[in-house]
């Protein structure tokens, strides 16, 4: 089974400063990590991985980034990943969630395509959840969002625990299939002294535009019609009441609420 | 920044990267819940053994990475940053496999150190007796000939990782008659017959480290679990301590890195008279006293954990000097620590009280540092003769 997972190199949550006049993050001497939502993606391929009874399976680490983001595809390989590819192209940059699709989806397929591609759920810089969902309409693939467990039987059937909206689902699929992991799906291993080892002496083959044969109109800004017009911190609207009598007068306050909210 | 180069390898700044990671991330937000409730850090243990920190000390040929003293005290003293507790159990087991490491046969070897480099197994040793301690040569436990087994009868006491552990490496009398050399060494293992643990110590610090007796009742095991040869046993101890004492050197280190980052971060931030406190010379001079002090153990570990790995057999006042003057520089500057940041530092809202609490044993565990005196001065008194 040959299981890519797609990460991106992110500004360090702990290190992240915000810029409220310009509305824009502090970038520089910001430390960079695998978006922490990769982790579970990552965790869960390589549990797929060493899982499967197929002694070929491989866990691809695939990245589009500065030339930088190389170091997020050698952390991957230290935290179980057998090798990766690292999308590094100045025509890709300022590629939106759809561009950013478009040339993930190029590269796997060009790479020889993949029985899986695990992503995380969203990431901590663009938080648009867009992107694992987009690489499978362009694969053509069935896509589950939100996985919070899955298992590979034999015959090439995936059976998934996934959230949405607080329910659990259980579902199957056939592969190929694109999922995309929950947050808090597992605990993401720790690297390893063998694997930063392996990773260090490793050489990341970098793929550009050209090499995946991406059409340069779908790609980099002229391939994104996003527009930020803004950014800004959504402020907390509810309303709230408090309610303060005798007990039997504040449960008589209660149902009549929850009787005009319609919930009883 | 003013930092000292020490010249470490590529994969020396790998391994003091990922120890730093696992301190970051999964020891200091635990270490005062674990403390408070005297836990075991399983957790850690398992992110230690992801990490292959346990395949460290063991030889590539049995599983592990073969990394030398000076690569152990990397881990030992970023871990250390953390909680010492915590790294405690973690050289425990390092503590508890250089019997089979340096003495073991081919097949011992084969038998427990793989399970050792993987973290599946956790190991102890086990030499201290009520009766027995700076004094080993009073032990009392006996371990008697019986066809193909020994009888193990007596008790150890202290013995860190006491019941969670599943390999321990213990010293008993073979031969009262013969005295020290009368003393051979054990692998008795958890299960074994005869073979049980007392209650878990309370203790001062090194909480989230177990500390329990270990019982032998007619403990029987097979012929094949004495370690070198009979009689060897106070060789071993010895040779065993003599490798891990830098190791503690290097916790110490770390330990009084962390107490002087808390007690610089406070000075800064704490204001007295209109003015931070950190410019106060009364404050500064402290904090000069205690980084200068710092470097220096660590200066000193560092080049006798790489005197160790050149191959240097006669390393035993070395080692001492290794473990004596960083853990008395951790007592002391946690001791200083808790005074810069004044209440706020005798709260366990601030983890400077714990690390106090806990520098007190690095002085008292593997050697007490009057003990590791007497051989300094030992060696002096031979080597000028």
């Amino acid at each position: 089974m040959r299981i890519v997972c797609c990460i991106k190199q992110v500004p360090a949550t702990d290190s992240v400063r915000f810029d409220p006049e310009k509305g824009t993050l502090i970038r520089e001497g910001i430390r960079a990590e695998i978006n922490p939502y990769d982790l579970f993606a990552l965790e869960m391929a390589v549990s797929l991985k060493e899982a499967s009874s197929s002694g070929s399976s491989e866990v691809i680490a695939l990245s589009m980034g500065p030339p930088q983001a190389e170091e997020a595809i050698k952390e991957a390989v230290s935290r179980g990943a057998d090798r990766g590819y690292l999308l590094c192209d100045k025509r890709f940059a300022g590629s939106d969630t759809l561009a950013t699709s478009y040339i993930l989806s190029q590269a796997i397929a060009h790479i020889g395509g993949a029985d899986l591609v695990v992503c995380g759920r969203q990431t901590t810089d663009g938080d648009t959840a867009q992107v694992g969902p987009g690489i499978a309409m362009r694969l053509n693939a069935p896509c589950a969002t939100g996985v919070l467990d899955a298992s590979v039987s034999d015959d090439g059937i995936i059976a998934m625990k996934r959230v949405v909206d607080d329910k659990i689902y259980r579902i199957k699929c056939a592969l190929p299939m694109v999922i995309t992991v929950e947050i808090g799906a597992n605990t993401p291993r720790m690297p390893s002294l063998k694997g930063k080892m392996r990773a260090k002496k490793m050489d990341i083959p970098v793929l550009d535009a050209d090499t995946i044969g991406a059409d340069e109109g779908r790609i980099g800004l002229q391939g994104s019609p996003t527009r930020l017009s803004s950014t800004y911190v959504p402020e907390f609207r509810g309303r709230h009441e408090v309610i303060e009598c005798p007990s039997d007068e504040a449960a008589d306050r209660i149902l009549s609420l929850l009787k005009d909210f319609g919930a009883i | 920044m003013g930092k000292v180069n020490y010249f470490l390898t590529e994969e020396q700044k790998m391994i003091k990267e990922l120890a730093q990671q696992i301190t970051r991330e999964k020891i200091i937000p635990i270490r005062a819940e674990l403390d408070e409730k005297e836990e075991f850090p399983w957790s850690v243990m398992e992110a230690l053994s992801q990490a292959d920190l346990f395949a460290l000390f063991v030889p590539e040929e049995y599983g592990g990475i073969g990394g030398g003293c000076m690569d152990i005290c990397i881990a030992l003293e970023e871990l250390a940053y953390g909680c010492i507790a915590i790294t405690t159990t973690y050289a425990a087991t390092a503590l508890g496999s250089y019997p089979i490491l340096l003495y073991g046969t081919e097949e011992q070897k084969k038998h427990y150190l793989p399970h050792i480099a993987t973290g599946e197994k956790l190991a102890a040793f086990g030499l201290t007796e009520v009766t027995a301690g700076s004094d080993a040569a009073a032990i009392k436990t006996t371990a008697v000939e019986d066809g193909d087994s020994w009888v193990i009868n007596g008790s150890k006491q202290w013995i860190t990782t006491g019941g969670e552990a599943d390999v321990y490496t213990i010293i008993a009398m073979t031969d009262r008659h013969k005295g020290p050399r009368g003393a051979s060494a054990f692998i008795v293992e958890k299960g074994d017959e005869g073979f049980s643990f007392g209650k878990k110590e309370k203790k001062m610090g090194l909480r989230a480290s177990t500390t329990r007796e270990l019982f032998f009742t007619n403990c029987r095991i097979p012929r094949d679990r004495l370690l070198g040869r009979r009689g060897l046993g106070f060789i071993i101890a010895m040779r065993t301590l003599d490798l891990a004492r830098p190791g503690i050197g290097a916790m110490g280190v770390g330990l009084s890195q962390a107490a002087l980052d808390e007690a610089v971060r406070h000075a800064r931030q704490r204001y007295q008279f209109g003015q931070a406190i950190i410019s106060f010379q009364a404050i500064q001079h402290m904090l000069a006293d205690m980084a200068t002090q710092i470097e220096a153990s660590r200066a000193l570990v560092y080049a006798i954990a790489r005197t160790i790995d050149t191959g240097e057999k006669d390393i035993q006042k070395l080692s001492a000097m290794a473990k004596l003057f960083p853990t008395d520089t951790a007592m002391k500057v946690t001791v200083d620590a808790v005074q810069i940041l004044g209440g706020y530092g005798y709260m366990k809202d601030y983890p400077v009280e714990k690390m106090m609490r806990d520098a007190k044993v690095l002085q008292i565990y593997e050697g007490t540092n009057q003990i590791l005196r007497n051989i300094i001065g030992q060696y002096l008194n031979k080597e000028y003769s």
